[in-house]
């Protein structure tokens, strides 16, 4: 089929799964899936740009997120009273150390001749450095945690509002990329798989346990928001007047008005995103990513500066990762370290990009909102389907209790099964590259 | 005196718990290192395909349990491993023919295999939820000690105990045999010769008339026994849970890659040198030093390098030194 017609009608498809789950199961149901819906679109155009146009192979995609996570707690929430007299301040200077002794010791292996001086005196700059970071930084922590820990006991943020923590959270998943890219871009895609999905686990263990930056598996709540609160807007006279008005409960009307709220700056920042996306594509440089992707040998011999250019998009993919990151923990109103699980904020974006269709930025944002979508609803409709299946079975039997209770794990197979079928039989997505 | 009171602190919670994780890990990286040498892809379901073997192996487990059968001492699983072994054969098999085959007719390159891997990776991770839950299970049975830390105490008159668990030597026992079966298998016998040739040169193997689709089930069949057997050995040292078998993919990897990729000599290397760094990184070394040490020099904190909960840090670390000053690993891997 015409791309032109085919890719409205793949979108049109995804606006009457949306509208039909409206009617069925509620508009606040429907609201919450396309919010998500929408973040999960962003971390598919992040994912895509690095796979889609450059063929880089991340799988951290988890790290980015939650480093976003991460960027609107250290925003938006108001600094822990006395934390940085306590120890703020050490913490600081000791990471500073830490990083000093990393450069120091990257300097000596870069400008001294080789041989074992060399080596030692890496070693040497390496453990000294260390156990200066440890001597710095360890009582800082100490103090910073130590302040009431069962409400606080974290650095805290800066106070400002919480819509900043988007484009700092795509620098601080930038930032992170830099470092992963400088030292393992070099190395052959299975190897660069394995180096990130190291990272990823390490950045949720660092945000687990390091309770002086985001109280580690305390969790932070209460996170500020850019849009009004319901129960503000159900005291609010105009508001319920309003919603009456249009025939609305107020309760109701207040849920789907904040959440409304929600997708419009959602869909503004996707847009964004997306025109950026497409332009870069277009342009000359997106001919080059691809020019490079197809043959890395031929575009290095026309001059062009692969690993520069592989370093540059694998920053810029992921920062998008982070800015969807920050959004999402906006969303949610909660960053909770505990949750963030591979399977789920890795491999599913991946099944986004390879469904929708990978070079594709339009196939990115399509599979992120259908596959959003299907994975809420597979949940229940393998519920409805075991109790459908087993309703031949004695009521309470052992075989009926155990196919109910498998329908929880639906999820992992139906997504499995779907990207398999995809990768099969029309293995470039739906909306294929052009 | 105090320095063989050190040495036995530094058994008890060091060697003895390094030596079983790195056998387990050892197992474990042999069948990445097999699949990436004869099917040429780094395969990422391999964690989930551990998992499916030991929830068989459980289930299993469970059903002699319930007939009155147990191994004496020694746990009841190990009994139930070889049907293990054999559903994750039949599983293996079928992914392949159903998956993997074609990718592998059609010539694909290796990182749309590793894509497709995923897939299957999500797959086995719901099989396994499905027949087996998502809780933690500890399905260890029999002895639980061969040395009691307070026999220890006893018998050598020594302050520090060393305990040695059941199941930590029988990980090194079962290790050593399955490793040195698989390599008798591969020197000695005709496939397994057959299967060097492939990994080494594939063009040159066929040409040899080397049959290409029995290389590549035999070559399932060793990665499905070694995989389960490693899934099972770890379980009963630890417990089993679907989603740390997921997360034993980064340590296994970082074996693999360490030892080079595609070297099964290397994949035992890699897996002790992963499984001893971990350990020794993340063991507050207090009491050892407290032993070693003059009084005056004795340290008051509890010298931990870095807190156990970042053990993948340093699997990841390792991975990274030796990948920047040494490619192909220390066993000179292939790098396709």
């Amino acid at each position: 089929m015409n791309p032109a017609i085919r890719t409205p009608l793949l979108f049109g498809f995804v606006a009457v799964l949306m509208i039909g789950t409206g009617i069925v199961q509620g508009w606040n149901s429907a609201l919450l899936i396309l919010n998500m819906g929408l973040i999960s679109a962003i971390m598919a155009l992040g994912v895509n740009l690095q796979w889609g146009f450059a063929g880089l192979f991340n799988i951290g995609v988890m790290g980015f997120v939650a480093l976003g996570g991460l960027a609107a707690v250290l925003i938006s929430t108001p600094p822990t009273p006395g934390a940085w007299a306590a120890g703020g301040w050490n913490i600081v200077i000791g990471l500073l150390l830490g990083g000093a002794t990393v450069i120091a010791a990257i300097l000596a292996q870069s400008r001294m001749a080789p041989g074992r001086i060399r080596t030692l005196t890496t070693l040497a700059i390496l453990i000294a450095g260390f156990f200066i970071y440890r001597a710095v930084f360890d009582p800082g922590v100490a103090a910073v945690e130590a302040i009431n820990p069962s409400v606080s006991g974290n650095i805290g943020g800066l106070n400002l509002p919480v819509l900043l923590s988007w484009p700092v959270g795509g620098l601080l998943a930038a930032g992170a990329a830099w470092i992963i890219g400088k030292t393992a871009l070099g190395l052959r895609s299975d190897y660069l798989a394995i180096a990130t999905l190291g990272i990823a686990e390490i950045i949720i263990a660092v945000l687990k346990n390091e309770d002086w930056l985001s109280r580690g598996v305390k969790n932070v709540i209460g996170i500020d928001r850019p849009v009004p609160f319901e129960i503000e807007l159900q005291q609010d006279p105009t508001f319920i007047a309003r919603a009456v008005g249009l025939g609305l409960d107020p309760v109701t009307a207040s849920g789907i008005y904040t959440k409304l709220a929600y997708s419009a700056l959602f869909a503004v920042v996707l847009l964004i995103l997306l025109w950026m996306a497409q332009m870069a594509l277009k342009s000359p440089w997106g001919r080059m990513m691809r020019a490079i992707r197809d043959n890395e040998t031929a575009a290095r011999a026309m001059g062009k500066d692969v690993t520069a250019r592989h370093l540059q998009i694998f920053i810029l993919g992921s920062a998008i990762c982070g800015v969807a990151g920050a959004m999402m923990t906006t969303l949610d109103g909660q960053l909770t370290p505990g949750s963030y699980q591979p399977l789920r904020f890795t491999f599913l974006v991946w099944v986004m990009v390879i469904v929708g269709g990978s070079g594709n930025n339009f196939g990115a944002v399509l599979g992120g909102i259908l596959i959003w979508w299907l994975w809420v609803q597979v949940e229940p409709m393998g519920l409805a389907l075991m109790q459908i299946l087993s309703s031949g079975l004695a009521d309470g039997s052992a075989l009926q209790t155990r196919m109910i209770d498998a329908a929880a794990h639906m999820r992992l197979l139906t997504m499995g099964l779907l990207m398999l079928i995809v990768l099969r039989f029309s293995p470039r997505g739906l909306i294929p590259e052009r | 005196m105090d320095v063989i009171n050190a040495l036995v602190v530094l058994a008890n919670f060091v060697i003895v718990p390094g030596l079983a994780y790195g056998a387990q890990l050892a197992l474990g990286a042999l069948g990445v290192t097999l699949i990436y040498g004869i099917l040429r892809f780094s395969n990422f379901a391999h964690g989930d395909t551990m998992a499916f073997g030991t929830a068989i192996t459980i289930i299993g487990t469970n059903a002699l349990i319930a007939a009155g059968i147990t191994f004496g001492p020694l746990p009841t699983a190990l009994i139930a491993l070889p049907l293990g072994i054999a559903a994750t054969c039949l599983l293996v098999l079928g992914t392949d023919w159903a998956v993997y085959k074609f990718y592998r007719t059609k010539k694909a390159a290796p990182v749309i295999l590793v894509i497709v891997s995923m897939g299957v990776m999500f797959i086995m991770n719901g099989i396994v939820r499905f027949i087996i839950g998502v809780g933690d299970i500890n399905f260890a049975d029999g002895e639980r000690f061969v040395v009691t830390a307070r026999g220890f105490r006893d018998a050598t008159g020594l302050a520090e105990g060393l305990a040695i668990r059941t199941t930590q030597v029988i990980t090194v026992i079962v290790a050593l045999i399955a490793m040195a079966l698989l390599f008798w298998f591969l020197n000695k016998t005709r496939t397994g010769k057959s299967m060097r040739a492939f990994s080494d040169n594939e063009d040159l193997a066929l040409l040899s008339g080397i049959n290409p689709d029995w290389v590549v089930k035999v070559t399932w069949m060793i990665v499905a026994a070694l995989a389960t057997t490693a899934g099972v050995l770890y379980g009963l040292d630890k417990s089993f849970k679907a989603f740390t078998y997921f997360q034993l993919l980064l340590p296994i990897f970082a074996a693999a890659i360490v030892g080079g990729l595609g070297s099964p000599l290397g994949a035992i290397a890699g897996g002790f040198v992963i499984a001893f760094s971990e350990v020794t990184v993340t063991y507050a070394w207090k009491r050892v030093l407290g032993y070693v040490l003059p009084e005056n020099l004795a340290p008051e904190a509890l010298v931990q390098l870095m807190s156990t909960d970042y053990k993948f840090a340093v699997s990841f670390a390792i991975l990274i030194i030796v990948l920047l000053f040494k490619p192909t690993g220390l066993f000179k891997g292939k790098s396709v």
